[in-house]
């Protein structure tokens, strides 16, 4: 976000189609470039597909499994938009209490780096013993987890980033504890959570995805992934990879939008 | 508190609220820390009648903003009192007695000007309409009607210091507390906004305490010129100011720069530079910190 394009609307309304061109256009580029090197080299190399299937092929497998495909993208998608939600909240709320609350911080913080250390995901085996193999409940366990982490930390920083100039401010006004929580606190630690949030999206969707692998119901994008790997149709596992990138765009771009709109205005 | 301030400023004295509006008593603040204790005031005694502009001026560290703090109950002395119109500070800080600007304008980034300028209001408790008649007709008087809608960071330094101090009347406030307000502006804008306050001071008839490292700044504004040392922080000496204003505080919306350029030129103006430049230097190495322009 510049500033010149918000203080000047004007600038910014004239120059938004070229700066579109300016911004889409590269990465456009370069992604034609590079499927087209790797069409090439699998054409001309004569590279076997077990080794690296062409973009053809996977295009092909795309189109023929596009419903089955977007049914295991909404699956896990659903699976990592619960995780999040779940998360998101348990770390804003244990968070806000950490910040009130001094020994809760003392008490979760080595909790949470722990949490922040063990890769989340190796819960899978564990959560599918205790939930049963044919229930989505482990993978948004696993997601929510993951995200609760980086939504907690970045949270309780947001929550002590009041400038003294506003505490001063508050304290001259004699405004009440909740009066200064809402006039300062808040909107000063808002941009955090959704940077938080943002970090936390992809990350959602990732362990979402590859909890999936551990076991479970086979009705997510990670877990046609590892069925399609198994039966050495590459180019289909590759279709399915398509898919769970386009899920995780999708939470990147929304939370991504979401932090624009909520930071717009907090630059001191 | 509003029933008394409300009534409109008639110019003959006595003024609504009592003779005296700032009484500091003997007042010290020591200020623990792992190399020993820093002794920041030491014995400090000041009077502040009420409608007069007191400036505070001195070399860094002699403890003028802490003075100040202490007066806006911002922090507490370690020994002494300090009565703000008769209350302790505490008391005068929970009436809102007083209106605060800080070197920094400290606005809320997420609001708007005029939203800005309300928050005094609305945590007093403010009705919508009542605010918003308040904060256009603050606004008015520091001449930035036409930004109430835009959000500070579209703002040049010089107007958020406005809309700072616009801030601080908002509740018509019979005492007003600036921390270098205009310490971080270039040397134009504080002219300029220097004969604003002088204009705004007039006629809303507050007291002032000021904080200041200019010396030109404390006598255009100031009744009186507490010089303090440092290290640690004393009183030195009072410097009584007699300009006659009376050309730089006539009201009006338009600010009166070419009033105040006559108040500069003054020789009364030179005289009382030169007094306080004497009382800041006399005794050693006072003058460190200080603008001696």
């Amino acid at each position: 976000m510049s500033r010149a394009a918000r203080t000047d609307p004007r600038r910014a309304a004239g120059g938004a189609a070229g700066g579109l061109v300016r911004q889409v256009l590269p990465p456009v580029v370069l992604l034609v470039a590079l499927v087209g090197t790797w069409h090439a080299v699998v054409v001309l190399g004569d590279v076997p597909p077990f080794v690296l299937p062409g973009p053809a092929a996977i295009a092909r497998k795309l189109t023929t499994y596009l419903d089955p495909i977007t049914s295991a993208a909404l699956v896990t998608g659903r699976n990592a938009a619960v995780g999040l939600v779940v998360g998101a909240a348990l770390g804003v709320l244990l968070a806000v209490v950490a910040a009130v609350v001094r020994l809760v911080d003392v008490l979760a913080e080595p909790v949470v780096a722990a949490l922040a250390v063990v890769p989340v995901v190796a819960l899978a085996p564990v959560l599918y013993a205790m939930y049963g193999a044919a229930s989505e409940q482990a993978r948004v366990i696993v997601a929510a987890l993951a995200v609760f982490v980086p939504v907690y930390v970045t949270t309780l920083r947001g929550l002590r980033q009041v400038r003294p100039v506003h505490r001063d401010l508050m304290r001259a006004l004699a405004a009440t504890p909740v009066q200064a929580a809402r006039t300062t606190t808040i909107p000063t630690a808002v941009p955090f959570v959704f940077t938080g949030l943002r970090m936390a999206s992809s990350l959602a969707v990732i362990s979402a995805i590859v909890a999936e692998y551990f076991g479970g119901p086979r009705s997510g994008i990670g877990s046609f992934i590892t069925t399609a790997a198994a039966g050495s149709d590459y180019a289909q596992a590759w279709a399915y990879v398509l898919g769970g990138i386009v899920v995780g765009l999708v939470f990147y771009a929304v939370t991504a939008t979401a932090e624009h709109l909520a930071t717009r205005r907090a630059g001191a | 508190m509003s029933a008394v301030q409300e009534q409109p400023a008639s110019p003959p004295t006595p003024h609504p609220r009592g003779a005296v509006a700032v009484a500091v008593q003997q007042v010290s603040r020591v200020f623990g820390g792992r190399g020993g204790d820093v002794v920041a005031l030491q014995d400090v005694d000041l009077t502040v009648a009420a409608g007069e502009f007191v400036s505070l001026i001195g070399p860094s560290g002699c403890g003028k903003s802490t003075l100040l703090r202490l007066v806006a109950d911002l922090d507490e002395p370690t020994a002494g009192t300090v009565r703000v119109f008769g209350r302790s500070a505490r008391e005068a800080r929970l009436a809102r007695d007083y209106g605060i600007a800080f070197q920094q304008a400290g606005l809320l980034p997420w609001r708007t000007v005029r939203a800005n300028v309300e928050l005094p209001l609305a945590l007093a408790g403010t009705g919508r309409a009542g605010r918003r008649e308040r904060a256009d007709e603050l606004l008015a008087l520091v001449g930035l009607a036409d930004v109430a809608d835009r959000h500070p960071d579209q703002l040049s330094g010089g107007m958020q210091q406005r809309v700072a101090i616009a801030r601080a009347l908002a509740e018509s406030p019979s005492l007003l507390l600036m921390d270098e307000p205009f310490g971080a502006l270039d040397e134009m804008t504080r002219e300029h906004l220097q004969a604003q306050l002088l204009r705004i001071c007039a006629e809303t008839r507050a007291a002032v305490v000021f904080v200041t490292h200019s010396i030109p700044e404390a006598v255009f504004l100031s009744d009186r010129v507490v010089v303090m040392s440092a290290r640690p922080g004393r009183v030195r000496q009072v410097v009584p100011v007699t300009l006659d204003r009376s050309g730089a505080t006539t009201p009006g919306s338009e600010p009166h720069d070419d009033a105040g350029d006559d108040l500069r030129n003054d020789a009364a103006f030179f005289t009382s530079v030169a007094a306080v430049r004497d009382a800041l230097h006399g005794g050693g190495a006072a003058g460190r910190g200080v603008d001696v322009r």
